[in-house]
């Protein structure tokens, strides 16, 4: 070949394979589906070896970023109605497993009954981030820092899965094993999240610790959740942590020390000391053993407090 | 968009533009994203490079293998560090821009050796991003990985691993002749330091610690670079400084400057950073070699692990001081990590920690020391603010000891024109007790403090440098004039150079068209570094506006047919003396230039001398939550001496910006190293920069005490903010709790620690 044909066709070929916007995203591989029903979902599911459903994708998107593996499919699962939805259905709450985040807040009457769950979503990131951070996903990915679980534990939050086996229904506190596994089996996914809207004289709070204001991951979460009676007494309690343990830790002796009591500072004293023992946490870039086990006994009585506040001004 | 900036009152007594506010010419552009960045430039047939970085600490490289990548699909180049030539130590430089050739060129591409985690030893070019990271993959490296450390007490064992072979410290006596890590020691000795101890009534002494800490600009760095058949490369990147950027290029490829053409894109934040070349080199060699032009742009993640953050430091400091508070003596020495070679800021260190006093008994040591992460690049008034956290926490305990008010410490030792500087000069005019005053004065400093908070001041010194520094007016047919300076615009400066501009030749700040000029068709000039550009560059346009109006006066006189002498120059118009001709406006001049002479230009340079030194005192209201450990920044204010503040908001701007980052410094920045040498945050994550809801509105007092050195008194502004505010908040939470904090980051973790230690 003479080389100036050469030359002509290097011009040709370089001008040929520039699209140079497209070269610098990275580009994936894997496959994009978006099913618009429960049953198309579990049976792409079903048929795609390694298939990966997502929702807001704020989890799935950076993790492929990071260099995770990509999956041959990806089942965006936002195009079905139930899973997008946010209803009052009898005496509970369903929220769609991919309903964005920001829907929360905008609903007053769930806001008057589960603040607590609203205000752990709304830690979420940011607007933007809660403009596509579902529930789903934040119980899904099984971080152990994950917002709103500690919130949806206390709540007795249920999980309804679809799967090839039909649907199933376990307790959110059943979903996440350890950190990034869940009980999920191959071909299953998160439908929706069922909570009980809550009796008089009930509330809940979250309330998190992190180093700035915002932007930023749980070094510590507490959940808090309880029933007073007419006495300011508390009925029942539940308080869960994150970011201690590989998953959610519950403080059932919170309940032993103040069912049938007020809030008292002696009686909140202990709890904090039982917070701080049930934690199993670990020594790492965002904080010490030592720092975790002690921040916790103090965020579990903070958002006790403010749960008993609220329920005392729900009662009247 | 016309718009027409009228001189507001903010205008100084005897200027009409100096001192106003006209919305930035560049404005427009950045808020709609018009505006072109690094990686904004794509050129036809570009290929997408990319680098491969040691995964170790310390290694020896045994070899590198890239046949492989070399065969995959897509990939058009692949560069090791043989593809660049060796160079040896030599050269000066001077305040920001020093540099070693040896060291730049082993840091861009590792040779024999990696010395950090992110350390580049490969790089290449593909037809996609993918293509060149599975190449990347594809490389394979031998390692024969060596012990490495971090910390600069560990890097001065007898024991240590040692990082350079030939490194043999400087500055001592006799000269060792074991290499060490110790790159250089450095001594201010002055006065009598035993005599001025003894004459102390009180004396404290503590030890500090400080983490690295990187810059943050929102933009990583980026280039594009085509080599052209004829073997000559542009180069497009943004950087604060393309000539910079042009002779680093060409000397690490073995060529002559003139070879480079930097044309610099706008800049996305820098703060010190953008000082050095890091992909720029390596871009032109890949590009030289696949005939293509290649873009190379960091992520992160690599910007974290391989560009320059400012060292860590371990800091002894010792001060005395009499029963009515005059500071006697100061003696103490200085560590700081230079990264992977030699050249930390520890000298500038020592002479700034003390330079807002007067004192006459002076003994500082600062050690330079080499150490396994990436080499230190310049931080906005390098080296001052770890060794300033330390002098001025020591103050507020003198002034604790002692029942004074930390003001009037600072107000008892204030420097003034005519005092010896603690490093050597004699200060000229200076502003140092205006801004401890201001700060007295303000509302703040006297608003009443609730439970667990607390209140710190702490001051601050920079140089500020002149230095070299081109630009050229041209007056346009319609009377309008182009400014071309050869200064990167990071903090407003096209704004400030127009209005000087304006100032001189008298005509609207929105008639003037600032430019940033690429390294053909501006004079050379200097970083946008040292807070010089305002002052130096400033001065170029100055002088090149002065000699336009010459030239304007000139053609009038010609047109009149009357001596020069007659003709004035009074706002944008020639006037005749007598007052009886009609007055000639830019406009006019220049619409008859033919006939006059020819186009209306001027150039001028300066290597300005007279920087005027900067000072800051600032006040930090906190509270601190004792159950966390959380610190909330309340209230802050700074004030500052700008000598002149050219354009306001962006001086302001440049001090709430220092404050910002002094503030992140000092409650939760910091490299975290895992046990292998492993940078573990290298992500906004977890390296937490403050995020706008961490801070207050930061209230500033603009000083203005002219700078004898520049013909409307301008100082630096940039950098000095960033220097007291470590102090301030360590002095605040002092207040708030009684503990004083000697390392930072003063994180949560931290605090708490301090707070159980303490006993609850
Ligand atoms: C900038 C930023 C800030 C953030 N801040 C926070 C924060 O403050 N607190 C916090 O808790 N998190 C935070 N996150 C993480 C993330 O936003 C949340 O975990 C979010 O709730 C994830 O929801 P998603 O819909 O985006 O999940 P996706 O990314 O879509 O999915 C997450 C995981 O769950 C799986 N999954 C999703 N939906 C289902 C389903 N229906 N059934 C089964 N598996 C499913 C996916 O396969 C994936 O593994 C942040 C993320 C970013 C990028």
């Amino acid at each position: 070949m003479p080389a100036t044909l050469r030359a002509v066709l290097r011009g040709l070929e370089s001008a040929l394979s520039s699209p140079p916007e497209e070269e610098l995203r990275v580009r994936f591989a894997m496959r994009y589906v978006a099913p618009t029903s429960i049953e198309e979902a579990v049976s792409v599911l079903d048929g795609a070896v390694a298939a990966q459903v997502y929702a807001g994708a704020t989890d799935f998107i950076p993790q492929l970023r990071m260099g995770r593996p990509e999956p041959g499919v990806a089942v965006d699962l936002k195009r079905i109605d139930r899973l997008t939805d946010l209803r009052r259905e009898g005496n509970t709450w369903v929220i769609g497993a991919a309903t964005p985040s920001a829907r929360l807040a905008e609903e007053d009457d769930l806001v008057a009954e589960l603040p607590g769950l609203v205000e752990a979503a709304g830690l979420i990131g940011s607007d933007q981030i809660q403009s596509r951070a579902s529930l789903g996903g934040n119980l899904c990915n099984a971080s152990p820092a994950a917002d709103s679980v500690p919130a949806m534990v206390v709540n007795d939050g249920r999980a309804v899965i679809a799967g090839p086996g039909g649907m199933r229904t376990i307790p959110v506190a059943s979903v996440v094993t350890g950190p990034g596994t869940t009980s999920l089996a191959s071909g299953e996914f998160l439908v929706e999240l069922v909570f009980d809207r809550p009796p008089p004289q009930t509330a809940d709070a979250y309330l998190r610790f992190i180093p700035r204001t915002e932007m930023d991951i749980a070094v510590v979460g507490a959940g808090a959740r309880l029933t007073l009676d007419e006495a300011g007494r508390c009925q029942e309690v539940s308080v869960a942590l994150g970011a201690v343990a590989p998953t959610v830790v519950m403080v059932p002796a919170a309940e032993d020390i103040l069912v049938g009591h007020t809030l008292t500072d002696d009686a909140l004293k202990r709890v904090a000391a039982e917070a701080s023992a049930v934690c199993n946490p670990i020594d790492d870039k965002r904080g010490t053993k030592a720092y975790r086990r002690q921040v916790a006994g103090v965020l579990a009585v903070r958002a006790l407090k403010l749960a008993a506040d609220r329920a005392a001004r729900t009662g009247s | 968009m016309t718009v027409t900036a009228t001189p507001t009152t903010d205008s100084q007594p005897g200027y009409k533009w100096v001192g106003t506010r006209p919305v930035r010419h560049d404005g427009l552009d950045k808020v709609t994203g018009r505006a072109r960045y690094g990686a904004d430039l794509n050129l036809p047939g570009m290929l997408i490079g990319a680098v491969l970085r040691s995964p170790h600490a310390h290694a020896r490289i045994l070899s590198i293998d890239t046949s492989a990548a070399q065969a995959m699909e897509g990939v058009k180049a692949v560069v090791t560090g043989a593809d660049f030539p060796m160079l040896e130590s030599g050269g000066e430089g001077s305040g920001e821009e020093y540099y070693d050739p040896r060291d730049l060129c082993r840091n861009v591409m590792a040779r024999d050796k990696v010395l950090y985690e992110g350390h580049a030893l490969a790089a290449v070019a593909a037809t996609s991003r993918r293509e060149a990271l599975a190449a990347l993959a594809a490389i394979e490296v031998d390692y024969d990985v060596l012990p490495h450390v971090l910390d600069v007490s560990e890097a001065m064992a007898p024991d240590a691993p040692i990082l350079h072979d030939d490194l043999i410290t400087e500055g001592v006596d006799p000269i060792p002749d074991e290499p060490s890590n110790v790159a250089s020691r450095y001594v201010i000795d002055r006065g009598d330091i035993e005599k001025g101890f003894a004459e102390a009534d009180v004396i404290v002494e503590r030890e500090f610690v400080t983490q690295p800490v990187h810059q943050g600009y929102i933009e990583p760095h980026a280039v594009v670079a085509d080599v052209g058949e004829d073997g000559k490369a542009t180069v497009f990147c943004s950087s604060q400084g393309h000539f910079m950027v042009r002779s680093h290029t060409a000397e690490l490829l073995g060529w002559e400057p003139s070879r480079v053409k930097v044309i610099p894109a706008e800049i996305g934040g820098g703060f010190g950073g953008k000082t050095t070349v890091y992909v720029e080199p390596v871009a032109a060699r890949l590009s030289q070699k696949a005939g293509r032009p290649v873009k190379i742009v960091m992520t992160r993640d690599e910007v974290f692990r391989a560009t320059g953050p400012t060292s860590g430091s371990k800091i002894r400091l010792k001060v005395g001081a009499t029963r009515d508070g005059r500071l006697t003596a100061v003696e103490g020495s200085m560590a700081y990590q230079a990264g992977a070679f030699k050249g930390s800021p520890v000298s500038l260190g020592c002479m700034c920690a003390f330079a807002p006093y007067a004192i006459e008994n002076v003994l500082l040591e600062g050690l330079d020391v080499v150490v396994n992460m990436p080499k230190v690049a310049a931080y906005r008034a390098p080296g001052a603010p770890m060794a300033s956290f330390a002098s001025e926490t020591l103050l507020d305990e003198v002034a604790e000891q002692l029942g004074i008010d930390p003001l009037e410490l600072r107000l008892r030792n204030a420097a003034e024109e005519g005092v010896r500087s603690v490093y050597g000069p004699v200060y000229k005019r200076i502003g140092f007790k205006e801004t401890v005053e201001a700060v007295r004065d303000h509302p703040q400093y006297s608003t009443e403090l609730g439970p667990n908070q607390g209140r710190g001041v702490a001051s601050g010194f920079w140089f500020n440098f002149g230095g070299s520094s081109s630009a050229t007016v041209h007056i346009n047919e319609d009377g309008s004039a182009s400014v071309l300076t050869g200064s990167p615009d990071i903090g407003g400066s096209r704004a400030s150079m127009a209005l000087m501009a304006a100032e001189e030749l008298g005509i609207d700040v929105y008639d003037i068209t600032p430019i940033v000029s690429d390294t053909e068709s501006v004079g050379y000039t200097e970083v946008t570094g040292g807070s010089r550009v305002t002052h130096a560059t400033g001065m170029a346009v100055i002088d090149a506006c002065r000699k336009v109006v010459t030239d304007l006066r000139a053609r009038a006189a010609k047109v009149w047919d009357v001596d020069v002498e007659e003709v004035e120059w009074v706002d944008g118009r020639a006037q005749h003396v007598s007052g009886d001709r009609a007055p000639m406006t830019t406009r006019d001049l220049a619409a008859g230039a033919a006939g006059t002479g020819g186009p209306i230009t001027a150039s001028a340079a300066v290597n300005a001398r007279g920087a005027g030194v900067a000072f800051s005192t600032q006040v930090c209201d906190v509270e601190v939550d004792p159950e966390t450990g959380a610190v909330t920044i309340l209230r802050y204010m700074t004030a500052q001496d700008a000598g002149r503040a050219i354009h306001p908001s962006y001086v302001e701007g440049q001090m709430q910006g220092g404050v910002a980052q002094g503030i992140g410094w000092a409650l939760n920045e910091e490299y975290i190293f895992d046990t292998g040498g492993t940078m573990e945050n290298p992500g906004f994550l977890d390296y937490r920069m403050p995020v706008a809801s961490d801070l207050p509105m930061i209230d500033t007092v603009i000083v203005e005490v002219p700078n004898p050195g520049h013909p409307y008194g301008v100082r630096g502004v940039g950098e000095v903010g960033i220097v007291p505010p470590m102090a301030a908040v360590a002095n605040a939470i002092h207040d708030a709790t009684g503990l004083r904090m000697s390392e930072l980051p003063m994180s949560p973790v931290k605090v708490l620690e301090a707070i159980g230690a303490n006993g609850g």
